[in-house]
């Protein structure tokens, strides 16, 4: 104690004091460094290092600027400043060590409910590529709403091939982005989508409500769920065949049809972000009377959880959904995997790759695989985005845009 | 907490070494880790002027988004403050089988992943659930509205409320109590005069710790929510809608609102701990 | 209020925890009954439900799910994770609270707030503002992207996020207790010739070590089990950047909710852990109770 006391009044020229106790740590720095490093992030290419000390030089000019401190203090102060730059330098090197890669591999970003479809088509298109070419090719999957999907690419995420639910989020990689061209559509056949869909009604098992068309939906008590449109492209979809039914009845108006979707989203008790979550608010959880759901979903659901639960419920008339692909250009041009992308978007088309999509409850495109699966799929009338609502980019500015007639449902 | 509250250390005489690096460290990390990226979120709303930021906040949607977040939240940390209170009292006067181990489980929804609580919840509440199967012919539905919302938020905040009043309520002096009792005062006359006045800043920082923590969850509630435009959809679900909706701006002037809420309350909070360690006289004289 | 103060924090504490345990009777019984019928509901049952669901297919299926290769990956990904941030926090914890513990200067308390921003921030917000930096379209992503640094949707993006929620975790743990201790002990050290290092080693890390400790088992547990900021910056590749929570969302979303309480329940396992850990420690060095809990991170 007494020694402490009498120590405090000779720090008052703190000068003599300071430089020697804050040598002292700056003569440890590299022992402290080279612990940091042992932590068991060692670089593997050093060359990322180069930013790190331009950072470090910049800031260590700033702070000379700003420090008003004794000299050595500031040094310390240095240090530490290095310190804390070089320890979070580590990321992306260890990043680096993380993302070593053996082989090729490819990104495809798709939206929700192709999870089971491209989990077999990947390993389809993997042995094939490798009895072709000898190479060893390794697709990864990311799933989920399909905005939410186009939006991380645009944002970075890697996606060499995007597999979206519909064209207006393939669109936005082109305008948003400026990632792939704007006449991406026309590069492969049949719109760029190899398989298609529609949208059905899912009802729990023997109908106990009754639901047959879309004028049930509106009937009051009758539960509807359906995803959230803003974010989940299924959901566009269901929402456009509801509007499309609405004004097909006769001396249907806009006014009429909008009023339909509004009494239909009044009976939606969950609205989830994505195609995924409602279907399992509604057959995990139980909840509502009726999924409108895409129609490989439907079947999904019905074949993989028990055909004694639920029945498919097709309405006379829906939409053609047509889920498109596209290679991301930006993307396969920087790292070198514009061939084997384009391979695999090809190979959706061959027949090993439509039976595979039929397999999983899409409609093929292929006449001859069409005709073998024609009893899965009820035939039903379809209306088409580009016949019935002159394309994709005006029915999102009508509908789906902030202030369009969604919006107007839960607006006022 | 507030350092500055208390006198800790005699002015600077910096005998101690280290000052410059340790500082130097602090400051570089933190500018680096959160002022930074904190800052991105105000230039970015800064694109958009001051009369579209209203206009975004304005939104029905949005408004109807704060509102519940912020509503949620504070009918949470209230439910949390009374029951918090039950909780740390009977765990710092009382002795019962297992006392131990019921205080080990306030801290459970701290340490439980987010996400994790969500699905249980779910599963417990759902109508086909657990407890759901049992509320729903009583007409009582809890998850997909937000009655579900508050109670996953009555889950994550219960901790923070016991954890600041319990130490508390261990450091009420009995004597006074005793004193209390023998000058012909009934248990509840000596709750309400003597006990809940010095557990007031206590019970205050609780709640504003789990209304702080409530109206930014996330991982629990969005599966329990039901997620509803104007009914069930919290505001950080919304940031995330609009984001996916490539309205970056919006996003972000959302989550600044939210923000300076955050801030706003953090400071409270820490004034409010000063206040209560200056009126409880913890006086740490080193 | 003079009576309440106490100079001397270990003699009041052991008073206190000494102290006999007030009135019996009736009225105990009801609020002790309440107290503990509240925890069972909103708590315990919770907690239970993830072990119920997580073996309602049985063992065989449980053990199958947690076996899945990409269940595997998930785990891998999120101790790594765990691994990177927690050093990074420790360090950042020590050496922030040796400077605002044991020194005064201008806009300290400033630096506590922003240290303490972190906890208060929606973890959403925490995500979005690493898309803002980083993005494609963001402030750095453009120079990211040319010098192929990955950090958005990739491993550091993750670490970043998680270093974000989970800052204030130690930091605040040290800060307190080390406030408590003062400075005495480290300036005796110093005055009798040890050197900075020295002093720190001997004298002030076997004084914080239980505080350490502890916030090292809270930090882990948060940085395990990140959920809102890790969605958004994750990219959700599977087998790639999934966490473990992020990995119990998507089992859900496939229907296959035993699949998702399976791993949903070895986060519960680890919540379980942190909590005796949590109990371990309050026993081996009690005064960290009255030092750490007033602060937001218990």
């Amino acid at each position: 104690m007494k020694t402490r006391r009498r120590r405090l009044p000779d720090g008052r020229t703190a000068a003599r004091h300071a430089p020697v106790n804050s040598r002292r740590p700056s003569g440890e720095a590299p022992g402290t460094a080279s612990g940091v490093a042992a932590n068991g992030y060692a670089p593997r290419e050093p060359i990322h290092y180069q930013w790190v000390f331009e950072a470090a030089a910049a800031i260590t000019v700033g702070c000379r600027v700003i420090s008003r401190e004794q000299d050595s203090m500031h040094r310390a102060g240095l240090v530490g400043v290095l310190f804390a730059l070089i320890g979070l330098a580590f990321l992306p090197v260890a990043a680096k060590a993380a993302g070593d890669r053996p082989t090729v591999t490819l990104l495809n970003v798709s939206y929700d409910p192709t999870r089971e479809f491209y989990e077999a088509f990947n390993a389809a298109f993997a042995a094939d590529w490798k009895r072709r070419t000898g190479e060893t090719v390794v697709i990864n999957q990311s799933h989920g709403g399909s905005g939410k999907q186009a939006r991380a690419v645009i944002d970075g995420l890697d996606a060499d091939v995007v597999t979206l639910a519909l064209a207006y989020d393939v669109d936005a990689l082109a305008t948003q982005g400026k990632m792939i061209p704007a006449d991406w559509q026309k590069r492969l056949p049949q719109n760029s989508t190899p398989y298609t869909s529609t949208i059905v009604f899912l009802v729990r098992a023997g109908n106990p409500k009754g639901i047959h068309d879309w004028s049930d939906l509106v009937r009051p008590g009758v539960g509807v769920i359906t995803p959230n449109p803003k974010t989940s492209g299924g959901a566009r979809w269901n929402y456009l065949a509801a509007w499309a039914y609405a004004r097909s009845k006769p001396a249907a108006t806009d006014a009429s049809a909008q009023a339909f979707v509004q009494a239909l989203f009044k009976n939606v008790p969950v609205l989830d972000s994505g195609a995924r979550g409602s279907t399992v608010t509604f057959v995990e959880r139980q909840v509502g009377d009726v999924l409108l759901a895409w129609e490989n979903e439907a079947l999904l659901a019905v074949n993989k959880l028990g055909a004694g639960k639920f029945e498919i419920v097709v309405p006379p008339q829906s939409i053609l959904a047509e889920p498109p692909v596209s290679i991301v250009d930006k993307v396969v041009d920087r790292r070198g995997t514009r061939k084997v992308a384009e391979a695999y978007l090809a190979y959706l088309y061959t027949p090993a790759g439509q039976e595979l999509a039929a397999k999983s409850y899409f409609r093929p495109r292929d006449a001859t695989i069409a005709a073998k699966y024609a009893a899965q799929f009820h035939p039903v009338k379809l209306l088409t985005i580009d016949g019935d609502f002159g394309g994709w980019a005006r029915a999102q500015a009508r509908h789906f845009a902030d202030g369009g007639t969604f919006d107007q449902i839960y607006g006022h | 907490m507030s350092a500055t509250a208390l006198p800790t250390v005699p002015r600077a005489r910096r005998v101690l070494p280290g000052f410059g690096l340790t500082l130097g460290y602090t400051l570089t990390y933190v500018s680096l880790l959160v002022l930074l990226p904190l800052a991105t979120a105000f230039f970015k709303t800064a694109e958009l002027g001051w009369s579209e930021f209203v206009a975004v906040i304005a939104a029905p949607r949005v408004l109807a988004s704060l509102e519940l977040s912020f509503g949620a939240a504070a009918i949470a940390a209230l439910v949390n403050s009374v029951a918090g209170l039950l909780v740390a009292w009977v765990l710092a006067r009382y002795d019962f089988p297992l006392r131990r181990v019921v205080d080990a489980l306030v801290d459970l929804p701290f340490a439980l992943p987010t996400a994790v609580a969500g699905i249980a919840l779910t599963a417990l509440y759902a109508p086909s659930g657990w407890l759901g199967r049992w509320l729903a012919p009583l007409g009582i539905q809890v998850a997909y509205t937000p009655l579900g919302i508050i109670v996953a938020l009555i889950f994550i905040g219960l901790p923070f409320v016991v954890r600041t009043v319990q130490p508390v309520l261990e450091d009420l002096d009995a004597e006074v109590e005793q004193a209390a009792a023998t000058l012909g005062a009934t248990r509840l006359q000596t709750f309400l005069r003597i006990i809940l006045p010095a557990l007031w800043p206590a019970l205050l920082t609780g709640f504003a710790l789990a209304f702080a923590r409530a109206i930014g969850e996330y991982g629990s509630v969005i599966f329990i929510a039901g997620n509803m435009p104007l009914r069930s959809e919290i505001a950080p679900l919304l940031i995330v809608t609009k984001l996916e909706q490539y309205q970056y701006a919006a996003a972000t002037a959302i989550a600044v609102v939210m923000l300076v809420v955050s801030f706003v309350l953090l400071l409270g909070i820490n004034a409010l701990q000063g206040w209560s360690q200056r009126r409880l006289g913890i006086a740490r004289t080193t | 209020m003079t009576a309440l103060a106490h100079d001397s924090d270990g003699e009041t504490l052991a008073a206190v925890t000494r102290r006999p345990r007030a009135a019996r009777g009736a009225g105990r019984s009801v609020l002790i009954g309440s107290a503990l019928v509240y925890l069972g509901l909103f708590v315990l049952l919770p907690f239970v439900v993830v072990f119920g669901e997580a073996f309602a297919k049985g063992v065989a299926s449980y053990f199958a799910s947690l076996a899945d290769p990409k269940a595997l990956a998930a785990m891998r990904l999120t101790l790594t994770v765990a691994l990177i941030v927690v050093p990074l926090n420790l360090v950042f914890g020590v050496a922030s609270a040796w400077a605002i513990a044991k020194y005064e200067f201008r806009g300290k308390s400033a630096l506590v707030t922003l240290i303490d921003l972190p906890f208060a921030v929606s973890p959403v917000i925490a995500g979005l503002i690493y898309v803002l930096l980083f993005g494609a379209r963001g402030w750095l992503g453009p120079w990211l992207r040319e010098h192929d640094i990955p950090i958005l949707f990739a491993v550091p993006g993750i670490v970043l996020a998680t270093v974000f929620v989970t800052l204030p975790f130690i930091s605040r743990e040290l800060i307190a207790l080390m406030q408590s201790q003062g400075r005495d002990e480290e300036e005796t050290a110093l005055s009798l010739g040890a050197s900075g290092w020295q002093t720190f080693w001997r004298v002030t890390l076997p004084n914080i070590r239980w505080g350490l400790l502890y916030g090292v088992l809270l930090c882990n547990a948060r940085a395990m089990g990140e959920f809102g900021a890790v969605s958004v910056v994750s990219g959700h590749i599977r087998g790639l950047t999934n966490t473990m929570p992020l990995h119990v969302e998507i089992l859900y979303n496939e229907y296959n909710s035993a699949a998702a309480f399976a791993v949903a329940s070895l986060l519960a396992v680890l919540a379980l852990m942190t909590l005796i850990g949590r109990a371990a420690l309050d026993a081996r060095a009690p005064e960290l109770r009255r030092t750490t809990l007033p602060s937001p991170n218990t």
